[in-house]
């Protein structure tokens, strides 16, 4: 091979093993930083077949339970309930509140799942809107949409 | 009256946009002077009318009328009158007016500052500018018209602004960001103008930077101005969050940042022009992107005010569009745009496009964040985010070769640099860095690698920046060798150093921020890094459209008085919202940041406490770059080089701001 050619043939194999590796890189680190997300009866009966483990990272939709809201009495802390057509999980979540939340609004908490229906949360975002609904929970309550999360809950009995 | 006045201006802008797409253009094919010279008087036409639909816009809110739906929507009697004003783009079809009002704006600057460039060039950009307009017009008109009317029944008062964007961040944000993604548009006119003509040479090149630039700096200090509102406006005490529309403008920028230095090879050296011409594409499509994401709300977001997906769609169509042709044109054309200039490994030319490749992966790596979730989604994968965690360590990786290429790029030279030199001044910048970063460091308690290399990074920056100026004063500094150096050379040194600024800024704050979240009852306090906050009371307060609680705490430090904070949280009847306002005592060193939460039953509160050290530098820094944007723009070696070359065009006498930016030499 004549060097000018040995030269491109070393430049050439060099970008092509450097984007390799970027690109294995950000698929690893993508990999590890993504959140599935879950609405809450999905997180109770599971989805695609398949339950969330516990010790999982993962977001979550749904609606706030009226009445459900709990402060600590000397904590931060804030434990509600949250629901979307079925069983209602339990938030736990040590910090400020967003201005927007409010009993029987649409809120998306992410954190870890503790056990089959606790979720231990370090963010919870409502949106800056009045009529805001996630939208992937408003696709998985579509056609009951106009329903108030109250009359689901009380229907379904104080579980 | 008058917003019919509003509605008839806005189909006369159309109309001229539809000329100015369709006539200048075939001008250019036929070689019709006559068809050349419409050019510039349609753009005009094409301000004037959406300048004067914007006014009776304004017109509108100013004085309450709310027979006006858009008006009604965001806009109430109670509201101040300078967020009157401003409510005009509170929303998603004023909003697009502005954004309309920008590009014509931007399409009348071109044919007023062209006349250096040969006719026959401007038309052809005039009637890019004007075919993308045609698209956004339409849109306007059809899908989002800001006049449309609720006559015969109409409420009596409006359903008021949104208590968030009611703030002086909101007032100068929105215009400077839309300045800068519509800014591009016009370096991408310049490349489809120049693919058009089929003569790319680096005259195109000479003539797009200034733009580019322009579009740039406002991007820039429209970024850093939205940045700086969600820190003190959304009371989490954040700066960025990566949130989807926060992306949607930062793609731009770095493909924004990648084509003006590409911009600059290709003019002084002839080199990398296919890539310059992509670039100049592919930041404009991503401005166009932007919008699409932010407008049609597919994408969950924490703070887009205007969405509607119906409307999504035609932006899609309009970015399919548009992205489509100015590729094919590309691939048409793509085979005479050869290099014909040679270079080593070691040269300007190989850092510069070092740096490109860095940007660029850095936009895929923000593009891909964005989009995974919905492509996730569509395929029916289920609903996914990208968090945090990912970009963080995506831009960690990627930051250390960039500022690498950073410091050497300057001091090389084109062609063909050698080793040695390079290497015994790196050296120098290595060796200073270190002492300099272990000194800054020592005066924080805490410990943190990130930081020891951030910092570092940062005065590699600086010291290379300033052995760069030596080098080109030949080690001589004083006042008459500064002043020899170019404008834009001064620009390139303010963009640099306004980067490490921002940099030394990031670094600070996210590894020695102190953040607390607790509850306290009146007269707790609560002591971060020294600082004792003192929780007074709570005092009721009373604003025109809102009713407030209003938290007030003492801070000391060290037994001395150092500021007294209000945090109010703000209560809005009319959208029965309630918006936290936080209170902050910002220095050059360090901010003192809190924030009221809610009461709780036994009458404490809850309260976020930041302390947050050199967190204005964040702004700071990107304020020098826009300002070393600015200086570019205004050199004036280039204007007299523009000269000698424009004296094919025919009126010299005329010209005007024909010269251009950053001088890398």
């Amino acid at each position: 091979m004549n060097p000018r050619r040995k030269k491109r043939l070393l430049a050439v194999t060099g970008i092509v093993a450097l984007i390799a590796i970027s690109v294995s890189l950000m698929l690893y680190s993508l990999n590890q930083n993504i959140d599935l997300f879950y609405t809450p009866s999905e997180i109770i009966n599971g989805k695609d077949g398949r339950l969330p483990v516990p010790g999982q990272r993962l977001r979550v939709g749904g609606m706030v339970v009226e009445g459900s809201v709990e402060h600590d009495q000397k904590e931060l802390a804030v434990t509600f309930n949250l629901v979307d057509v079925g069983p209602v999980v339990k938030i736990i979540y040590k910090g400020l509140l967003p201005d927007l939340f409010r009993e029987g609004q649409g809120i998306v908490a992410t954190g870890k799942l503790l056990d089959a229906n606790t979720i231990m949360a370090d963010e919870v975002l409502a949106k800056h809107d009045e009529e805001y609904m996630p939208p992937e929970l408003a696709e998985a309550m579509k056609g009951i949409r106009h329903e108030k999360p109250k009359q689901i809950y009380d229907a379904e009995g104080r579980n | 009256m008058i917003a019919e006045l509003g509605q008839l201006s806005l189909i006369l802008a159309m109309m001229a946009s539809m000329c100015l797409g369709f006539y200048p253009i075939v001008g250019a094919i036929r070689g019709e002077p006559r068809l050349l010279i419409m050019a510039k008087p349609m753009a005009f036409a094409m301000f004037a009318f959406t300048l004067l639909a914007y006014m009776a816009l304004t017109h509108a809110f100013v004085t309450d009328d709310f027979t006006i739906k858009y008006v009604a929507n965001h806009s109430n009697s109670l509201l101040p009158v300078y967020y009157k004003y401003t409510a005009v783009w509170g929303g998603h079809e004023g909003s697009f007016l502005l954004w309309m009002l920008m590009l014509s704006g931007w399409t009348c600057a071109v044919a007023i500052f062209s006349r250096g460039v040969p006719l026959i060039m401007v038309a052809r950009v005039l009637g890019v500018l004007g075919a993308i307009a045609l698209g956004f017009y339409l849109f306007l008109i059809l899908a989002s018209n800001p006049f449309e009317s609720l006559l015969p029944y109409f409420p009596v008062d409006g359903r008021d602004l949104n208590p968030l964007l009611q703030d002086i961040g909101m007032i100068i944000h929105p215009p400077m960001l839309y300045m800068g993604y519509v800014g591009f548009s016009v370096a991408f006119a310049f490349a489809i103008a120049a693919l058009m003509a089929g003569r790319l040479d680096s005259t195109w090149a000479r003539w797009a930077r200034p733009w580019a630039l322009a579009a740039w700096g406002f991007l820039t200090l429209g970024i850093t101005l939205g940045s700086w509102w969600a820190y003190y406006e959304l009371g989490w005490g954040g700066w960025w969050f990566w949130d989807p529309v926060e992306n949607a403008s930062f793609m731009p920028w770095l493909a924004g940042t990648a084509l003006i230095h590409s911009l600059a090879v290709t003019e002084k050296r002839k080199v990398f022009k296919a890539w310059t011409v992509l670039l100049a594409i592919s930041a404009f499509s991503l401005s166009l992107l932007g919008t699409f994401l932010v407008r049609s709300g597919i994408i969950v977001s924490v703070h887009s005010f205007a969405s509607d997906p119906e409307r999504g769609l035609f932006i899609l169509g309009l970015l399919v569009l548009v992205i489509g042709c100015s590729l094919a044109l590309f691939a048409m054309r793509s085979s005479m745009l050869k290099s014909n200039s040679r270079y080593q490994l070691v040269s300007r030319e190989m850092m510069l496009i070092g740096n490109n490749v860095f940007l660029t992966a850095a936009t895929i790596v923000v593009l891909l964040g964005t989009l995974l979730p919905l492509v996730h989604k569509e395929l029916g994968l289920g609903s996914i985010s990208v968090g945090e965690p990912f970009f963080n360590q995506m831009f960690t990786w990627l930051i250390v070769p960039f500022v690498v290429l950073l410091a050497m790029g300057p001091m090389s030279r084109w062609k063909r640099q050698a080793i040695g030199d390079l290497k015994s001044q790196l050296l120098w910048a290595v060796l200073l860095g270190l002492v300099m970063t272990a000194l800054l460091l020592t005066s924080f308690e805490r410990f943190s690698m990130l930081a020891v290399l951030g910092t570092f990074l940062v005065f590699v920056i600086v010291l290379t920046t300033i052995q760069e100026i030596l080098l080109r004063t030949n080690q001589q500094i004083n006042w008459r060798n500064l002043r020899k150096l170019s404008r834009s050379h001064w620009g390139m040194v303010l963009g640099h150093l306004g980067f490490a600024v921002t940099l030394l800024g990031i670094t600070l704050t996210s590894n020695f921020s102190e953040e607390r979240e607790v509850r306290l009852n009146i007269g707790d306090s609560v002591e971060l890094q020294n600082y004792q906050f003192t929780f007074k009371q709570v005092r009721h307060i009373e604003g025109p459209n809102y009713s407030a609680d209003g938290g007030v705490v003492t801070v000391i430090r060290n037994g001395e008085f150092v500021t007294e904070l209000l945090a109010e949280k703000r209560f809005y009847p009319v959208q029965r919202n309630v918006m936290t306002e936080a209170g902050i005592d910002s220095n050059l060193l360090r901010d003192l940041f809190v924030a009221l939460g809610d009461e709780f039953t036994d009458g404490s509160w809850g309260l976020r406490v930041y302390v947050k050290p050199f967190v204005l530098w964040i702004w700071l820094g990107a304020a020098i770059m826009a300002l070393g944007a600015l200086l570019s723009i205004m050199d004036k070696r280039y204007r007299l080089v523009c000269v000698s070359k424009a004296t094919q065009a025919k009126n010299i006498e005329n010209r005007q701001i024909a010269g251009t930016g950053a001088d890398f030499g």
